[in-house]
């Protein structure tokens, strides 16, 4: 579904992405793991077109993304944190994005709505909501135009137990639908309950890409965050055998 | 008086007996010449409409020379039109064109030279190098005229109605254009200038010198190359005229130079380069007049005394008052100023605070005119705001401490 | 934005009116208000609606919408509303109180249009400042910086160098510099409706020409047209290949 090749980004002189490959499949979630600084954000950036790499090419569907905008069509886009101008309404909001996208699927809109709790903030200026309705907010529009791929920034930071345990649901749900779906997060335990597949990336490569089931397996660890934590130390070994 | 009467008593007895000679193209008489031939004293010539060519027509006896649906008297650019040698000659209703012109005459339209008691009157002046000249000639008037040049340069034209050595002329109603000054008194005395329209002439409107006791009023002077300029004179009364659009370098409505004891009221500036320009010029009332949208409203040399300005309104110049040191003798109160800033708390119809109307920028422009293109900046804003609270260019004095708040009306 | 300058100006012009004042009075004192507070206003309003819908940006690039119509779209946006304002604020106490004739319209007209184009500028300006300067206090000082530039700095150089200079032919250069200051222009078009008689004083051939007719006008209103569309040009080009 979407194809990421040679991947290269610098911000001035700091070298972000540094070759990055990866292949991200329909009907499975992809979590991008790393360290801060490890380019997460910035590879999910390039194929959101915020960010233009420097080298490298990102095709969806075999097509490439360069001078293109359409093929967000296909994306929905939970960012990390979220900024709307103050003085629309939710329900104005809404309306705007339609204005942009096309029309939405009513069923996951309504179903959205219901299981976050947006009712009550239809009508509300936008600057009133707390930071994790804004959240809420920002997965509204993700999920609503039913898109054949979704991306996520750290979807569960910030979000009540419930909200958490629907968002959840809602991904399992998508994923079975044939959605391919990306997501970023730093907790391991999250990434390991509803992902499929990891790509970790470190200082601008990816260093492990695969199914998490077989990482685990492969290192005989009991879980993810102890499987990741074994391969670094087994690299760091392999470089430095002294320490 | 006793003058007045006898000449009445002859005029009319001499009436009784005038006869009138009719001239026209297809009759007994078909030029003026002979006609004049004919003539005697208190005749009266009829012209019919037509083209009569002039030879130099002398009129030399007292007659009325009429015309009837303006016939045309042609100078072909050959000789003085006509010329006027005695007395008591009425020249009415012709279409007078095409004087000679030259660089070492005075050659005009019209010349009345050492006569009295002419008349010129409702006749028109074509392309003449001077339109109508007098010279020490008295009780004379020029009434209803239109008078058009075709003046290209200063040095190679003449005026429209001019006047030397003359006393007790009326100038009446005459519109005047593309001459070299519209209408030039010189040593003229107890004359009257009302209600002409003088016009694109390429020097300037009205032009006047040496010349005492002397009145003009009602008449409009537009667009000339230089406006207004009346010098050396005394006792002269400038009333209910209109000053306008008289632009350029040099131009202003009105330029006073070396006129004492005068009265200028009621008249109007509007969009002059520079409205009044004053020289030397002492014991004058300006009242009651309306400056609009001129450049410099008042130019006022340090060298005139005891100027009074009163009730006058001063609407939309870029610069009030401009003078040319820091002595003023002048006086300036109850007039109007749109750029009076202040206030009126107590309601007495004058502002509280007295207002400065010279600012710092037209004294730098007056010495780098290419300043001009920074009117109204910022900076500029800043920098006349800087010199009205502590003025040092513009004289203390000269200041209106009673503002009016609103327009001086009537 | 325009709910800040539609009050501003029309208690301005609405005061000038009901103290007694003439229009011509009205326009001549709003000339200065105009070309000190409207670029300024823009520019701040500029600066800091582009930095504060930053990450809203980020949420409508990743949108099917190109940078194109996102730029273009928040541009005018901000121009429109505080153009509205402005033409609204000024035109309302203007049509109350009426103008006297054809040539006080003209004059009023010509405010109104001086004016949109200040907005419009500076506007485009911190536009390109914002999309140049990632830190928003940098893009602020900036554009606070280039405001002060322009409208105070520059005129007190031009002025310095005429005295400096005044021994050479300045004219020429002085209109040249003159067509590099936006506020300068809209300036020059006003004076050249309320200003024209003191102008006159020029002998210069050339300011005789550009002054005389129309074409001074016309001149200075298509390099206030120049004015708007190079930095938004700029800032669009610079936008299309920025990362969010």
């Amino acid at each position: 579904m979407v194809e990421i090749i040679g991947l290269e980004k610098s911000f001035k002189k700091l070298k972000v992405l540094n070759g990055v490959d990866a292949h991200i499949e329909k009907g499975k979630v992809t979590a991008i793991i790393g360290p801060n600084g490890s380019g997460k954000t910035t590879t999910i950036k390039c194929i959101l077109g915020l960010v233009i790499p420097d080298k490298g090419d990102i095709l969806i569907n075999k097509q490439s993304i360069r001078g293109d905008c359409n093929y967000r069509r296909q994306i929905g886009y939970m960012p990390q944190i979220a900024k709307f101008p103050d003085n629309l309404t939710l329900k104005e909001l809404i309306a705007m994005i339609i204005d942009i996208r096309g029309n939405c699927d009513l069923n996951i809109r309504k179903d959205v709505i219901h299981h976050l709790g947006l009712e009550a903030y239809m009508t509300k200026a936008l600057k009133t909501l707390s930071g994790g309705t804004k959240q809420k907010v920002n997965a509204l529009i993700a999920f609503m135009f039913n898109p054949e791929i979704l991306i996520l920034d750290e979807p569960t930071v910030g979000l009540d137990p419930l909200s958490n345990r629907y968002l959840k649901e809602r991904l399992i749900k998508e994923k079975e639908n044939g959605k391919a779906i990306i997501l970023t997060s730093h907790i391991m335990s999250e990434v390991e309950e509803i992902g499929d597949k990891v790509i970790f990336l470190l200082e601008g490569k990816k260093y492990v890409e695969g199914s998490i089931k077989e990482l685990i397996l492969e290192t005989h660890t009991k879980n993810l965050e102890s499987a990741i934590a074994k391969i670094m130390e087994e690299t760091r070994h392999a470089q430095n055998p002294k320490v | 008086m006793k003058w007045l009467f006898i000449a009445h008593i002859l005029f009319i007895t001499q009436y009784l007996s005038a006869k009138e000679i009719v001239v026209c193209k297809s009759c007994e008489i078909n030029d003026i010449q002979t006609a004049l031939t004919k003539a005697q004293n208190h005749d009266r010539i009829l012209i019919k409409k037509g083209v009569y060519i002039s030879k130099n027509i002398v009129i030399n006896k007292s007659i009325e020379l009429i015309g009837e649906d303006y016939p045309i008297i042609d100078g072909e650019h050959k000789v003085q039109v006509i010329t006027v040698g005695i007395s008591d000659v009425t020249i009415k209703g012709l279409i007078i064109k095409n004087s000679k012109s030259s660089y070492t005459d005075d050659i005009a339209g019209i010349k009345i030279e050492n006569v009295h008691n002419v008349v010129v009157e409702d006749c028109r002046f074509y392309d003449n190098f001077w339109a109508v000249y007098l010279a020490k000639s008295d009780n004379c008037k020029i009434v209803n005229n239109i008078i058009r040049g075709s003046a290209k340069r200063e040095t190679s034209s003449g005026n429209g109605i001019h006047l030397w050595n003359c006393k007790n002329a009326l100038i009446k109603n005459n519109k005047i254009s593309g001459h070299r000054d519209g209408i030039y008194f010189e040593f003229v005395e107890n004359s009257s200038i009302i209600g002409n329209l003088s016009e694109k002439n390429i020097r300037y409107g009205l032009h006047f010198m040496f010349s005492h006791h002397n009145e003009y009023l009602e008449n409009t002077f537009r667009a000339n190359g230089a406006g207004v300029v009346v010098m050396y004179s005394k006792h002269i009364k400038m009333i209910g005229n209109h000053f306008e659009e008289n632009w350029g370098p040099a131009a202003c409505g009105l330029l006073l130079k070396e006129i004492t004891d005068s009265f200028v009221s009621q008249n109007v500036f509007y969009k002059n380069t520079q409205g009044i320009l004053a020289e030397n010029s002492d014991r004058i009332e300006f009242k009651e007049n309306q400056f609009i949208e001129n450049g410099w409203a008042v130019k006022i040399g340090s060298s005139c005394l005891d100027d009074y300005f009163y009730h006058n309104n001063f609407i939309g110049n870029t610069f009030e008052v401009a003078t040319n040191s820091t002595m003023n003798n002048s006086v300036f109160s109850e007039n109007y100023w749109s750029d009076y800033k202040g206030y009126d708390l107590d309601r007495d119809g004058f502002g509280d605070i007295p207002h400065r109307p010279v600012r710092l920028f037209s004294y730098i422009s007056e010495k780098y005119p290419q300043v001009l293109i920074l009117l109204r900046s910022l900076f500029v804003t800043m920098l006349d705001l800087t010199e009205r609270y502590m003025p040092v260019f513009s004289p203390e004095t000269l200041i209106d401490k009673k503002p009016l708040i609103r327009k001086w009306i009537g | 934005m325009g709910d800040f300058i539609f009050p501003v100006f029309f208690l301005i012009s609405f005061g000038l009116f009901y103290l007694g004042n003439e229009a011509s009075k009205v326009i001549a004192s709003l000339i200065n208000i105009v070309l000190f507070i409207l670029p300024l206003v823009s520019i701040v309003f500029g600066t800091m609606y582009f930095y504060n819908s930053r990450e809203f940006m980020e949420l409508m690039l990743a949108q099917p919408i190109n940078r194109k119509s996102i730029f273009l779209g928040k541009f005018t946006g901000l121009t429109l509303s505080l153009s509205l304002g402005y033409v609204l604020g000024v035109g309302i106490p203007f049509v109350m109180f009426g103008m006297k004739d054809y040539s006080e319209i003209a004059t009023f007209l010509t405010l109104i249009l001086s004016g949109v184009c200040l907005i419009l500028i500076f506007v485009a300006i911190p536009f390109l400042i914002s999309v140049i300067f990632e830190d928003k206090v940098k893009g602020l000082s900036a554009s606070i910086l280039i405001w002060l530039y322009l409208s105070v700095v520059y005129d007190g150089l031009i002025l310095f160098m005429i005295v400096t200079f005044s021994d050479y032919p300045l004219e020429q250069p002085v209109i040249y510099l003159s067509a590099l200051n936006p506020i300068d222009l809209a300036r020059i078009m006003m004076l050249l409706k309320i200003d024209m008689s003191a102008l006159m004083v020029y002998t210069g051939a050339i300011f005789k020409k550009f002054f005389g007719s129309s074409m001074g006008l016309g001149i200075s209103f298509f390099s206030l047209v120049l004015w708007i569309i190079f930095p938004l040009l700029a800032g669009l080009k610079l936008f299309n290949k920025k990362d969010f």
